[in-house]
């Protein structure tokens, strides 16, 4: 009952968590390649991958990788705002949001990993 | 007063994603990804919450007069957190090491190409559907 109580808050936390990088990287930029949700989920995508690599107990990963990080990063996003870029004409925009999402995150999952995996 | 919008704002994302978060680690516990074969349960989780996000932001953004929460709490919260690519890239990775590139390959097309149609679909029929 508690596990599930703290996967929760964790889930609360990992989406919050991910408005508040998504709007300090937007900010800035305020361009329409929407490196938010990029910066986010590439940097779960680390984050998992290194504890993956840590090889933690299967509890910690549920708390820290399904509910925390699995939260945090989001897949949903990336296809509104991929969808949403080729409705307004931005194809090309689109689909260098799906090459630079795709392989960013696969290339920091695996660093993450190998990190993890030495440490 | 705008300092408790804003805490609103937060408390709504963190409602909406706890319990997205709570309803994706309880299908994995569910049903455990073995590490090898098709990932279903995150198969599912991104398609469903990849259409629920479609009707949602269209609905609300487009149709319905501004919520100042629900938003927030529907997509950024609940389908964002609903949703991983974390998960995602992980599964990849192992299913890679287990052999299974290709497996693999075509599981990340097939849900990059069902949330494209997916998001498409349920913006047009909301778009299309009673105010």
């Amino acid at each position: 009952m508690l596990l599930w109580v703290a996967a929760a808050l964790l889930g609360g936390v990992g989406a919050l968590a991910r408005f508040h990088l998504d709007a300090f990287v937007e900010l800035p930029s305020a361009g329409e390649f929407p490196l938010g949700t990029l910066a986010v989920n590439v940097l779960g995508a680390f984050c998992l991958g290194l504890l993956t690599g840590l090889s933690l107990a299967s509890d910690t990963m549920l708390l820290d990788g399904t509910a925390l990080l699995g939260s945090f990063t989001t897949f949903s996003t990336v296809m509104l705002e991929t969808e949403r870029l080729g409705e307004e004409g931005e194809r090309r925009l689109g689909i260098l949001n799906l090459a630079v999402s795709f392989a960013g995150g696969l290339v920091a999952a695996v660093a993450g990993w190998i990190l993890g995996s030495v440490l | 007063m705008r300092r408790r919008r804003r805490a609103q704002l937060q408390l709504a994302i963190f409602a909406g994603g706890a319990v997205g978060a709570l309803a994706r680690a309880g299908l994995a516990r569910a049903f455990p990804w073995p590490g090898h074969g098709w990932p279903w349960v995150t198969f599912a989780v991104n398609l469903v919450g990849t259409l629920l996000l479609g009707y949602f932001v269209t609905r609300l953004q487009e149709r319905l007069p501004p919520s100042t929460f629900r938003r927030p709490m529907l997509g950024t919260g609940f389908c964002g957190a609903l949703t991983t690519f974390s998960t995602l890239q992980i599964e990849l990775i192992k299913l890679a090491r287990h052999g299974e590139v290709a497996l693999a390959a075509v599981y990340l097309l097939a849900t990059v190409a069902a949330g494209l149609v997916g998001m498409y679909l349920a913006s047009v029929l909301t778009r299309r559907g009673p105010r």
